[in-house]
């Protein structure tokens, strides 16, 4: 049938031609059906796949290839489209709806991409097309982030370009499957990827970016850049024992940034490399388990993602704000957006019925049954940390805490149908996970409804909650504040540019200076433990000796905690 | 708009059943630790209240190692723009 053999992203940039051209509800109806139609082709594809063939000099081209690994990832793109189009109906720009488009099909012919010089080409354009959607908040911080995300964007492509070359040049074959890195051109794809997957260091362009693009552009930003290359993380190196750790550390460090962040995007988008750690290391474990659980994280991450973009794009867009100090007490005009909002917080919480948590829980369990046992516990503070700060502090600092006084209405009607949708499959994915367990590439056996998983979840969350409760009722809880907070982009917006302007003059200057603020902030640290500690302070308090006896208490009762948490052994 | 309108949790009372539900449903989840009988592959998910306990103090310790890194890395709101001005003028010290 010739309809198999049309490459998925054609009807992607088809829809933006039409859309270029149209206007109105026109163009709204054509973008939607497009959208749908090509899901739908997707679907009724044979059950073995496809693969397309193309002679290009003495290169074999696949520039379209479906198996059951890019299937799920296909299908996920296809809904994040249809969502986040429709999230971004009611505006009057084509810039948006045709760069949103195009943006959507390079992601869609990125991920079935069967070789590696299609896939250079989906990359880059992953890149131009998706900036757009920055430089359209047109403001002149958006234009200066959007110009340093194309950077480090083109600058993921050359990388990627030398890589196949090299690799091109070493194995004759452009073919795209397991590569690894046991070679040079390994490690180069394997740095081009990371840096659209924003591993550790790598990671400023997203938390730069995404918190300035429109507040329909990131709803699209945040699905499709690092969802593609976690797809080709997990197609290309699976297994890798090095990804375990940088997913660990990248489920770690943006917890604490998040906690800190005063522009709620920011928080999501901290939150986001956080959730990218957990398909990272589940792709570095490499078991059928463990990669089934970075698909089915990548899954429903995306359209929960996107529901927590979208309910703080519509908040953004009603009221004209973002950060958690100007806002609170939106729950008395926007109930609707908090109900959902507080739906996909749920969800990306990993609360059981939620569909985060049947992901999840597979990466955690692959985590434990192959002996890694510190990057379970890592793995599992992660978890506790995007309840606090993805989980609780979005809905409670935008919808909740003090009243702002901000009096507004509901979103447009296309804005509260497309959260509708999302929260429709995050709820519908976390009771009945066969649906998505269904579509998954390999196969492995898993029941996340066990009585000690659901337990054991649900319990680290309420604690957690009850730590936050806790925190916030003693005061001790960071307030928010209007700041900004130096991550790794330092090095280039900072060091780099004073570097190149003023010569080396300045760099012992900037030496200096470091050292001696790194001093004063060292001296603030041990004012502040000195605080606690010297006479009179919190914990340098002198205590009655009968304290002792409560000290013995104590003791004996972690005894018997012991004792009963081990009855049978000798 | 009508602002002297009472919300669901301008009432302190309503506040005060959410606490209250979420400290009784945390009491609940410890005593099923006693009474359920779980399945563990590492030998910490076998301490009574494991999982509470670390998500407690999981939750805090995140929250105070973001203070403390708050020290570090917080500047003022316009600390990359700055930098920017006082390069155009170099030298020069503009106070406005």
């Amino acid at each position: 049938m010739w309809m198999t053999e049309i490459p998925a992203f054609v009807p992607f940039f088809v829809g933006a031609l039409a859309a270029f051209f149209t206007r109105g509800h026109l163009r709204s109806f054509l973008m939607l059906a497009i959208i749908t139609l090509s899901g739908l082709q997707l679907w009724l594809l044979p059950q073995e796949g496809v693969q397309v063939h193309l002679q290009f000099m003495e290169y074999e081209l696949v520039p379209y290839r479906v198996d059951a690994l890019s299937r799920v990832f296909g299908y996920v793109f296809h809904i994040a489209a249809f969502i986040s189009v429709l999230f971004a109906l009611h505006i009057r720009d084509t810039t948006q709806h045709v760069s949103g488009l195009l943006y959507a099909g390079s992601a869609v012919g990125a991920v079935f991409a069967g070789d590696l010089l299609t896939l250079f080409v989906f990359w880059e354009l992953l890149a131009v097309t998706s900036v757009f959607l920055i430089w359209a908040r047109r403001t002149e911080q958006a234009y200066k982030a959007g110009m340093r995300y194309l950077i480090i964007q083109v600058l993921s492509g050359v990388i990627l370009l030398a890589g196949v070359l090299v690799h091109v040049s070493r194995t004759g074959s452009l073919s795209f499957d397991f590569i690894g890195i046991g070679s040079l051109d390994g490690w180069l794809i394997l740095i081009a990827f990371g840096i659209k997957a924003a591993f550790p260091l790598l990671h400023t362009w997203l938390t730069d970016a995404y918190p300035e693009a429109t507040a329909t552009g990131t709803v699209f930003l945040s699905a499709f850049t690092t969802k593609t290359a976690i797809y080709m993380l997990a197609r290309a190196y699976p297994g890798t024992e090095i990804l375990i750790y940088i997913g660990a550390t990248m489920a770690c460090f943006p917890i604490f940034y998040a906690v800190i962040q005063n522009d709620l995007r920011r928080v999501l988008s901290y939150s986001l490399i956080n959730q990218l750690g957990f398909m990272v290391c589940g792709i570095g474990i490499g078991t059928a388990l463990a990669v089934n659980g970075a698909v089915s994280h990548a899954f429903v991450h995306i359209i929960y993602k996107s529901l927590l973009f979208m309910s703080m794009g519509a908040v953004l867009h009603m009221t004209g704000r973002i950060h958690a100090t100007d806002l609170g007490g939106l729950y008395k005009t926007m109930p609707k957006t908090a109900v959902l909002c507080i739906i996909g917080a749920a969800s990306i919480s990993a609360f059981p019925l939620f569909s985060g948590f049947v992901a999840k829980s597979m990466i955690m369990a692959a985590a434990l049954s192959e002996g890694h046992n510190g990057i379970w516990l890592i793995l599992l503070l992660a978890s506790a940390g995007v309840l606090k700060h993805a989980g609780i502090q979005i809905p409670y600092f935008a919808f909740f805490a003090h009243d702002s006084g901000i009096r507004t209405t509901e979103p447009p009607k296309n804005m509260l149908l497309a959260m509708s949708i999302a929260a429709f499959f995050c709820l519908a994915i976390g009771i009945y996970p066969k649906m998505l367990y269904d579509l998954l590439p390999f196969k492995a056996e898993f029941n996340p409804y066990d009585m000690s998983h659901v337990l054991a979840q649900t319990q680290l969350l309420f604690f957690a909650i009850l730590a936050f409760v806790w925190l916030n009722l003693r005061g001790l809880y960071p307030p928010e504040v209007r700041a900004v907070n130096v991550d790794a982009e330092w090095i280039y917006r900072k060091f780099l540019k004073k570097l190149a302007r003023n010569g080396f003059g300045w760099l012992w200057q900037t030496d200096r200076d470091i050292r001696e603020n790194f001093m004063g902030r060292l001296n603030m640290l041990l004012a502040y433990l000195d605080k606690n500690h010297s006479p009179g302070g919190r914990v340098a308090r002198t205590r009655p000796t009968g304290s002792m006896v409560m000290w013995v208490a104590a003791l004996l009762a972690a005894y018997l905690w012991l004792l009963l948490s081990f009855p049978h052994q000798p | 708009m009508a602002d002297k309108k009472q919300y669901l949790f301008d009432k302190p009372r309503n506040v005060k059943i959410v606490l209250y539900s979420l400290y009784i449903s945390c009491a609940i989840l410890i005593l099923l630790d006693f009474v359920v009988h779980r399945h563990v592959s590492h030998p910490w998910e076998q301490l009574l209240g494991f999982y509470s306990i670390y998500g407690f103090i999981g939750c805090v310790s995140i929250v105070f190692g973001s203070k403390l890194l708050r020290i570090l890395v917080k500047r003022d709101e316009d600390y990359y723009e700055r930098d920017a001005l006082s390069e155009e003028e170099e030298g020069q010290h503009v106070d406005d």
